[in-house]
């Protein structure tokens, strides 16, 4: 049933990828200040929301797992939180890409930059720990209770494009400002890559899950083994 | 108030007890102050640049002693298992996480108290122009460090690394909070009047400290029962 799933998803999602990488590179104009190098934000935004909304799905399947002590959860919030924190390299590097040929750095140390990267230590935190614990009731408990505290940061990192007036370009999307500030087509673009991208991480996340589900299989085996 | 009473006398406790040995306090202090030490040596220490970065040194500082003293803050209670006796005691985990939250607290203002007035020799700064919103400021950033530092440090109480893992989880959860504090305290020990964003980043740092106290004595109780 999962393969069907990803299958299906794959379907739909590969061919929207490759429809919208076609649009964005032959279809649409450049940008009358930035000129061509504008289109990495039809990557650097979408996989941003695709990173928070990993982030967000992981934080409610560790408040699942608190409550429920289903390991099914713990897994779940593990192969989300990784598919969010390659999502979230991913609009860390295009942003360093953007900022090279637009202002000239690799790297500013302007506040939403900053949050963004101390929002992915912190999640590179949470692996760190559940790697250090043996123990996979104590290591899914300590990491559902981190994962709880971690999206604090993605909540900073998500206003901070509002708190800190600096270098970074401020809020663009109608639904966030309320009102029309780049061209209508262009802002679709923009949704319908966030939904190649998020259907591209649901890929993910189910495969990483499967995997998870095979090794708690393998070790769940070997402690039987180990005790007989 | 059941809950106060519990973690008055676990602060007490704590307090004592590091007052007996003075093995965080000791190292904490000794280390913050060879901080200072390094940065004046590896730095300029002119004084614009310090009026510029006086705030980021003395955090800094003051965050590598809040690792060591809230690295001991459960790993005391090793010894003898005496973890397990304190959680199935009467005391609830948000009792036990505030007791031991404030006896952190109050260590790190004895660090901070002393390190001031070094700071201001090494430094050559007139760091009292404000002394009421400076004291403030050290306050609500001591107490945002000894919070998360408590909660990190019952996350990590049975850990190998346990030393390595403490502050590779706390600092970039303490960012917001310390960030805060390093720019108030700049902006403080600046001659003329309070810039426009002062406020802000006062509530940035008041902010950090409701959500995650409220966060630490919602999940406390989760993180310590085994």
């Amino acid at each position: 049933m999962r393969s069907k799933l990803v299958m299906l998803l794959g379907l739909i999602g590969g061919p929207l990828l490759l429809r919208n990488l076609y649009v964005i590179l032959f279809q649409l104009p450049d940008e009358m200040e930035q000129g061509p190098v504008y289109r990495i934000f039809y990557y650097h935004l979408p996989a941003f929301l695709t990173a928070a909304a990993c982030y967000l799905s992981a934080m409610i399947c560790s408040i699942l797992y608190l409550k429920s002590k289903d390991a099914k959860y713990d897994a779940i919030a593990l192969a989300c939180t990784e598919t969010g924190l390659a999502f979230a390299a991913v609009n860390l590097v295009t942003g360093m890409f953007w900022g090279r040929i637009s202002w000239g750095i690799w790297w500013a140390w302007d506040p939403r930059l900053t949050w963004a990267l101390i929002c992915w230590l912190v999640y590179f935190g949470y692996l760190m720990l559940r790697k250090a614990i043996d123990d996979p009731t104590e290591r899914a408990k300590n990491a559902s209770a981190l994962s709880i505290f971690a999206f604090v940061s993605v909540a900073i990192t998500w206003k901070a494009i509002e708190w800190w007036r600096t270098q970074h370009p401020g809020p663009v999307l109608s639904i966030r400002t309320g009102e029309q500030r780049m061209d209508p087509f262009m802002e679709q673009m923009i949704y319908m890559n966030t939904v190649a991208l998020s259907l591209l991480a649901a890929i993910f996340i189910l495969v990483r899950l499967r995997q998870e589900e095979t090794q708690r299989e393998i070790d769940a085996l070997r402690r039987y083994a180990h005790a007989l | 108030m059941t809950i106060l009473r519990h973690a008055s006398a676990i602060a007490i406790k704590d307090l004592r007890s590091e007052f007996r040995t003075k093995e965080a306090l000791n190292g904490a202090l000794s280390f913050s102050i060879v901080i200072l030490l390094m940065i004046a040596f590896a730095f300029d220490t002119g004084a614009e640049l310090v009026s510029d970065y006086g705030g980021g040194i003395l955090w800094l500082a003051f965050t590598f002693a809040s690792a060591l003293i809230v690295n001991r803050s459960f790993a005391r209670e090793l010894p003898n298992d005496c973890i397990d006796v304190l959680v199935s005691s009467p005391a609830s985990g948000a009792a036990l996480f505030l007791g031991k939250s404030i006896a952190s607290f109050l260590l790190l203002v004895v660090i901070e108290s002393i390190c001031l007035p070094v700071f201001g020799v090494f430094f050559n700064v007139t760091w009292w122009r404000n002394p009421s919103q400076l004291a403030l400021v050290v306050l609500l950033g001591s107490w945002a460090m000894a919070c998360m530092g408590t909660v990190f440090s019952a996350l990590t109480i049975n850990l190998r690394l346990r030393e390595v893992m403490l502050p590779m989880l706390m600092y970039p959860m303490l960012i917001p909070a310390v960030l805060s504090a390093m720019t108030l305290t700049n902006y403080l020990m600046q001659p003329g009047p309070l810039p426009p964003d002062y406020a802000q980043w006062m509530r940035m740092l008041v902010g950090f400290d409701i959500i995650f106290t409220t966060l630490a004595l919602a999940l406390v109780e989760t993180i310590l029962v085994r």
